[in-house]
């Protein structure tokens, strides 16, 4: 890159010009809408902002950490996250097994109507969430479900999905892994054809089995597959929202209240902003650990 | 070793079950969405509607507002999906091809914000749009959809491959900036911008959080947050719920059905960001 202190050329000015015009608009939109909203919850998590400033902001004081103090004893928030690591430590390494075992079974050497059967997987993941949620809060129904309905066929007797707090978090674990498998599948594909085609057959003459070949030769090379796969998987998970809202709303007993479930309850039916904005910054410091392992162990495979 | 015909046979029963596993929640609700009321309570349970009826999506247009909600979620998208690639492709080409000082530090800055979830910025947000009077207003909501610096990503890594002495020879032409990348920038880029339009429509038309806290207003509603009111009232009309989401899943499955392969290249190019 040029120094500033020589001398630019007509075309570059221009050129730098136009690169103004053309960033504007987005870096503007960006800034206005995204990075400063970001600050200010930042800063909101330090105050006792509530409903009572939404009509005269100068009515919110400063109160330093106390937000955070008060999570720290709130059991609801307590639960909250317990349930939210449940679904993401459960739906993170299903999800993953799941995309790959699809994936396997997509890409195999015999497969035939290989694009139908990509698109079939790919389907529910592009269906609003919010409508299969209500569809599958249907076919949980203890009694008139169709899952109790094929279970009951093979003799396991109906189970009160949405009803049982032992069973409302893994039956919302289902759905997630029902719906996104088909997103990482396709990323698993791309890992495969990635995978030297030279390697199997060596292993073939080898006199490798099938297993052997998946576990010495599959598996490594789909390494920063996985490591990529299983980061984003887990902090898209950690965001989990829309299907507790409507298929339990965070009950029975709260056993599927999530973090963000909690984050808007605080927010935008107690308007204790103030709180809400730190379990936002909670959800935030969690990503971000989240991302920097990603970053850590990518850097110490290369 | 098992003789191929075996294990074809086993692979494609694997291919075919897990391909029933995929359908079979989505069938169950096209055909739910078409039985009369009651029948979806049936037991054992239809699989297909006996006496076919549409009186479920009768329903939903005449006496439930959700013509209304149609219409918010298509405006809503398509301006969304419009002013996105519009925004992000200036933006993208930018970062890609136009030289300043401080550009790839500054786009690295960016990129690594990718990993902020949008609900920490969601409260101030809204707060910052009551001032402004955008709640319940379709700008309300379009805002935080226009710019997104995924979309930034996407357009950059492909405007990388544009040939720069296709853009110096037109300036050698006397062709201005904002023309060069009008005529000839815009139809080589073609390709990222359809998948960067069907990304932008499959999650403005599917959002839910966004909508929910700034559409409050009925009236204003999407699909999605309308379906979910409606749960709460009509949890017993299970065709009638089975129809509406049959209503705001399909425009979605038809979106991607058309723009399948567009959509598996923002997938991938999306996993190799590292």
């Amino acid at each position: 890159m040029k120094s500033t202190l020589t001398k630019r050329s007509p075309l570059e000015k221009r050129q730098m010009r136009a690169a103004l015009w053309f960033l504007a608009p987005a870096l503007l939109l960006l800034l206005v809408f995204f990075f400063l909203p970001v600050v200010a919850g930042l800063l909101l998590g330090l105050t006792d902002f509530d409903i009572y400033a939404i009509g005269s902001p100068g009515n919110a004081r400063f109160v330093g950490l106390e937000n955070y103090a008060r999570l720290l004893t709130n059991d609801v928030f307590w639960r909250s996250l317990g349930n939210t690591l449940f679904f993401v430590a459960l739906g993170g390494p299903l999800s993953v097994a799941v995309s790959l075992g699809a994936a396997m079974l997509v890409d195999a050497k015999l497969t035939r109507l290989r694009p139908l059967f990509r698109t079939i997987y790919f389907a529910p993941v592009v269906t609003t969430l919010v409508s299969v949620a209500i569809i599958w809060r249907y076919l949980y129904h203890p009694r008139y479900g169709l899952l109790n309905h094929v279970l009951g066929l093979v003799g396991v007797g109906p189970i009160d999905w949405l009803g049982d707090p032992h069973w409302a978090m893994p039956a919302i674990v289902l759905l997630a892994v029902w719906k996104n498998f088909g997103y990482n599948m396709l990323i698993f594909v791309a890992g495969l054809q990635a995978v030297p085609a030279e390697l199997y057959e060596a292993a073939a003459i080898d006199g490798a089995g099938g297993w052997q070949r998946f576990r010495h030769i599959t598996l490594p090379g789909l390494a920063p597959t996985f490591l990529f796969v299983g980061v984003t998987t887990m902090i898209g998970y950690f965001q989990v929202f829309a299907e507790p809202y409507v298929m339990t709303q965070g009950g029975p007993l709260g056993s599927t209240r999530s973090v963000v479930l909690f984050m808007y309850e605080e927010g935008f039916r107690w308007w204790r902003i103030g709180t809400a904005s730190a379990t936002a910054v909670v959800l935030l410091l969690i990503t971000l650990a989240g991302a920097l392992l990603q970053f850590r162990l990518q850097k110490e495979r290369t | 070793m098992r003789r191929p015909g075996a294990s074809s046979l086993l692979l494609h029963a694997a291919l075919v079950t897990t391909s029933l596993i995929s359908l079979t929640p989505l069938g169950w609700m096209a055909a739910a969405a078409f039985m009369q009321p009651g029948e979806a309570n049936a037991l054992p349970p239809h699989l297909l509607p006996h006496d076919p009826t549409l009186q479920n999506f009768v329903a939903l247009f005449t006496r439930l507002d959700m013509a209304r909600a149609f219409l918010n979620s298509a405006v809503i998208t398509v301006l969304a999906t419009v002013l996105s690639v519009f925004v992000n492709a200036m933006a993208g080409y930018a970062f890609a091809k136009l030289p300043f000082p401080g550009r790839d530090r500054l786009f690295k800055r960016l990129a690594s914000a990718l990993v902020v979830p949008a609900q920490v910025g969601m409260l101030p947000l809204f707060l910052l749009l009551r001032e402004l009077g955008l709640v319940n207003t379709y700008a309300g909501v379009l805002v935080p959809y226009m710019a997104s610096i995924f979309g930034i990503f996407l357009v950059r890594q492909y405007a990388l491959g544009v040939s720069d002495d296709l853009l110096d020879a037109a300036r050698v032409d006397g062709a201005g900036e904002f023309r060069i990348f009008a005529v000839i920038v815009l139809p080589v880029i073609r390709p990222i911008l359809a998948t960067l339009a069907a990304f932008t429509f499959l999650s403005a038309w599917n959002d839910f959080m966004w909508p929910l806290i700034v559409l409050s207003d009925g009236h204003m509603a999407t699909l999605p947050v309308a379906l979910a009111s409606l749960v709460g009232e009509h949890v017993q009309d299970t065709e009638l719920m089975m129809a509406g989401s049959m209503l705001t899943i399909l425009p979605a499955l038809v979106v991607f059905l058309i723009f399948q392969r567009f959509f598996v290249r923002g997938i991938t190019a999306g996993s190799v960001k590292g």
